[in-house]
């Protein structure tokens, strides 16, 4: 395995790694919560400039939580003004205090996460993949207008950085093949 | 450096195709609308074997694939015991299938599904595909995810019980119900296809 962070940025995130593994559970993560999917999806649009993973979860769901790390790694390998993880809860509202916010206390997430509220999953859910009937995990990586939307869970953060680098890499001739689905059409 | 740059982008990418080609983002195949079910043949939680054949002069199936331990299966639950209590006397009974592999969830073993069909008293049958043969013929992704199969076993509908997992009373639109009384009418109904949200079916690993 090549290294991925450059020699010089590791003390960094040894730091960050040490930090986040010490960090007391008192402060509760700060999250924004969206009733509708048009707020999620302008939210994402804001982020034009950077590649956007953007991950459906909930504590509910085993293998999201399983994943979650994976996350958290891809986070600390990156930039945030170079790639942007957008952790996107789909728990219930009824069942923030008991279950979310402990959850968020418990795990000191650093990616983002915000809740999606929206109740109409047969609307919202084929806005992010023609293709996507609604199972969780889901994964959808966007980079300017290219998107890869990936159904189910990865089993390694290098599975991860596959799908982004292949998105990254500025060669249209391998550009249409690996984008799928409908676009994120703004504005809708 | 410049040379080696792009082999290896190019090399990440072919490997990155690779892997792309090996989880396409699409629903398993299985089902769609208008083909004919194939009957099956699962053990009840009472013991016994059940085929659709088993029922006598039905007007239709809710087969519903769902499971003990998802959430949202669980907010379901009365919602589809009072599916059965309103539609089996009029013909279209619900038959439960449970397609989790407990060896990756183990409160969704035969004996949990057993205890969970006593404690709240199901009316219908909940069934155990513990080959997991079943669901992907039928193409199911999730828990709760149903199928309404008319009297001559055609797929009618497939995807979501209703609108809102949280609040049934908050539900605008009940997919399943408006299925099947379109189907007790005699006529295709007006959606036959939603998404939803839910537990990933657990497959044997």
């Amino acid at each position: 395995m090549k290294p991925v962070i450059p020699m010089r940025f590791r003390p960094i995130c040894l730091i960050i790694a040490i930090l986040a593994l010490t960090a007391p559970a008192a402060a509760a993560q700060n999250y924004a919560v969206f009733d509708s999917v048009d707020q999620l999806q302008s939210y994402i649009e804001r982020e034009k400039n950077a590649t956007v993973v953007v991950n459906f979860w909930a504590t509910w769901c085993k293998p999201c939580v399983a994943e979650l790390p994976l996350f958290e790694e891809l986070n600390r390998m990156y930039d945030d003004q170079d790639l942007k993880i957008i952790l996107v809860s789909l728990d219930f509202r009824s069942q923030l205090e008991r279950r979310f916010v402990p959850f968020l206390k418990s795990k000191a997430l650093e990616s983002e996460v915000v809740l999606l509220a929206d109740q109409d999953a047969d609307t919202w859910i084929p806005l992010f993949d023609s293709m996507w009937d609604g199972g969780l995990p889901a994964t959808l990586v966007l980079n300017g207008k290219q998107r890869i939307f990936v159904s189910g869970e990865f089993s390694s953060v290098e599975e991860l950085k596959k799908v982004i680098d292949s998105l990254r890499a500025d060669s249209p001739r391998f550009r249409s093949p690996v984008t799928c689905g409908s676009k994120l059409a703004a504005g809708q | 450096m410049k040379l080696i740059a792009p082999i290896f982008q190019i090399t990440l990418l072919l490997f990155s195709l690779l892997f792309i080609s090996a989880t396409p983002a699409q629903s398993p195949a299985g089902y769609v609308i208008g083909d004919v079910a194939e009957d099956f043949r699962l053990m009840n939680v009472d013991g016994r074997f059940v085929s659709l054949s088993d029922y006598k002069d039905p007007r239709g199936y809710l087969i519903v694939f769902t499971c003990n331990h998802c959430p949202y299966a669980q907010l379901y639950e009365q919602r589809i015991i009072d599916l059965h209590r309103k539609y089996a006397p009029l013909g279209v009974p619900v038959i439960a299938i449970n397609p989790n592999s407990p060896s990756v969830v183990p409160e969704d073993s035969f004996d949990e599904m057993k205890k969970r069909a006593k404690q709240k008293k199901y009316p219908f049958a909940y069934l155990f595909d513990e080959d997991q043969e079943v669901f992907p013929k039928f193409g199911a992704s999730r828990t709760p995810h149903v199928y309404l199969l008319d009297s001559k076993l055609k797929v009618r509908y497939m995807g979501a019980i209703d609108d809102n997992p949280e609040v049934p009373t908050a539900a605008q639109k009940r997919y399943a119900e408006a299925a099947i009384d379109a189907v007790l009418r005699g006529e295709l109904p007006a959606q036959n296809y939603t998404r939803a949200i839910g537990c990933t079916i657990k497959k044997k690993p």
